[in-house]
């Protein structure tokens, strides 16, 4: 029974913070309805019993809508509304609806014909934190490694458009031409 | 589900609740004494003996006081905020054991809530969240130095979550198990983890102290430079929330620190139950001393320090503690 209540809560809540988060002019409310609705759903991998699931979204939302967070108070006047451009609604109605229909068939197919396996059989004695990782070090390494390999490029790249004249390599410069920079930066100092 | 269990559940919420409110403000208390001695005054004498009701006049004063919501802020995220902080420390609570399990009339009570088995990552996970309370009620009120407090709320919980997860990321690869018990056990079999992990007992006791905002890392409400930061549009009993969250957070976090590091409450004796109190108590007294001994640091200052130092520090001892285990 108390599995039947949370779940019907927190599927509740989740969709209302959605809901808040499309449908509102309001950057601060848009931002604050998304960070709750993510950490609701975390709820939904504590029932399922998979903790670990349901902790790692927790840590990983918060961190990410609070970068989201500060690319809106670089933005926008956060207290005030936003004046948005309101496009052709029947498309957007329909879109909504075909992609809400689409998933609904996805997700209900496989139930409907029965015919769902489980690849890897539950390991006695492994917790859940042991099991992620059995299966992510064995089926789905190459995901996960080619998941990290873009992250550290997608990391120097940042690195690189954040960083001041990265394009200059001090190695490969004569000394008068360090010499000229040096000039330069001085006249820039005393002027 | 039987009822036993969810009898002694709410009971154990209850208690927790009760004695962690009441710890914030009575650590107020102990914040004021401790700083006088160690500044050259008395601190609160005239309330009470010793100054000890000081702590119900501020109370009292809190909940009376008009509670003032200003014109123009985002009013449902400004009331809010304040719950936030409040609440998420206390949920952080409910993976955390206080004490070992003892028995009560032929009943045997495990004193932690939920024995969940990913305790550590929930209860920092949880905390961490609680630092939405200043980002979102820096963003709501409009006040300009509300908004710098909350742009550096935003950096401090970026940067430093990052040193907390990697710095706990060395104990766990020791024990193997995520479980605050589990830590507890390990250490009794084979000794403090503080021995073999002095690097990450230190990185996380610095990033312990960028999480719950206390002072080297106090920038997000320097009352010197930003007035009281987020705090700076809020009265009476919202405000209230803030601190009972900050206090509490404090408290947890120095219940946290000694379970990963430092032994536990041991073999569940009557001792050891005391010393895991005692060596909580030196932690908490630890935040008081470090805030009457050290300045703030600036921002750029706190930057420089996560990014350059702790955190290829904290990288460089997950590498040297897998060599170590693997060979």
């Amino acid at each position: 029974m108390f599995e039947a209540v949370a779940f019907y809560l927190f599927a509740f809540l989740t969709i209302t913070m959605f809901w808040i988060t499309v449908t509102t002019a309001q950057a601060l409310y848009a931002l604050s309805a998304l960070a709750a609705g993510m950490i609701f759903i975390s709820a939904f991998f504590f029932i399922l019993g998979a903790d670990f699931l349901g902790a790692v979204q927790i840590i990983v939302y918060t961190g990410a809508v609070m970068a989201l967070y500060a690319f809106g108070m670089m933005f926008f006047d956060t207290t005030r509304e936003v004046k948005e451009k309101h496009g052709n609604k029947y498309i957007v109605v329909g879109l909504s609806v075909l992609a809400a229909v689409m998933i609904v068939a996805i997700f209900s197919a496989p139930i409907i014909s029965t015919n769902m396996q489980a690849f890897y059989p539950v390991i006695e004695g492994a917790g859940n934190t042991q099991m992620v990782g059995l299966v992510l070090f064995t089926k789905y390494l190459v995901p996960f490694e080619v998941a990290a390999i873009m992250l550290l490029v997608a990391m120097v790249a940042g690195i690189v458009l954040a960083g001041k004249k990265m394009d200059l390599s001090l190695t490969l410069l004569n000394a008068q031409e360090i010499q000229a920079i040096e000039d330069e930066k001085n006249k820039k100092v005393l002027s | 589900m039987d009822m036993a269990y969810l009898i002694e559940t709410v009971i154990k919420v209850v208690v927790i609740l009760l004695v962690f409110s009441a710890l914030a403000g009575i650590g107020t208390y102990f914040e004021r004494k401790i700083l006088a001695f160690m500044q050259r005054r008395l601190g609160p004498t005239n309330v009470g003996p010793f100054g000890l009701l000081q702590v119900g006049a501020d109370g009292i004063k809190l909940f009376t006081k008009e509670d003032i919501i200003p014109t123009n802020v985002v009013a449902p995220i400004f009331k809010i905020a304040p719950v936030i902080t409040a609440a998420t420390a206390f949920m952080a609570a409910a993976a955390i054991p206080f004490l070992p399990a003892f028995t009560v009339f032929g009943y045997e009570v495990h004193p932690i809530v939920a024995d969940i088995n990913i305790g550590i990552l929930y209860v920092l996970g949880v905390m961490a969240v609680g630092l939405f309370g200043p980002l979102l009620g820096g963003m709501a009120s409009a006040n300009k130095f509300s908004l710098l407090s909350a742009a550096r709320a935003a950096a401090v919980f970026i940067s430093y979550e990052v040193v907390t997860g990697l710095s706990i990321l060395a104990p766990i690869m020791m024990v193997g198990s995520l479980s605050l018990i589990d830590f507890n056990n390990y250490q009794i079999e084979n000794g403090w983890i503080l021995w073999s992990q002095p690097l990450a007992f230190i990185l996380f006791w610095i990033a312990a102290f960028a999480e719950t905002g206390r002072t080297p890392f106090h920038l997000i409400a320097n009352d010197h430079e930003i007035i009281d930061g987020f705090g700076t549009e809020y009265s009476g009993m919202r405000w209230g929330l803030f601190f009972i969250g900050e206090y509490a957070n404090m408290f947890f976090i120095s219940f946290v620190i000694p379970i990963i590091f430092l032994g536990g409450f041991g073999d569940g004796s009557i001792f050891g139950a005391l010393a895991l109190f005692g060596k909580m108590a030196f932690f908490f007294f630890f935040f008081l001393w470090v805030r009457a001994a050290w300045p703030d640091v600036r921002p750029d200052q706190l930057m420089w320090l996560c990014w350059k130092v702790l955190m290829p520090l904290a990288v460089i001892n997950v590498v040297i503690t897998g060599f170590v285990m693997m060979f």
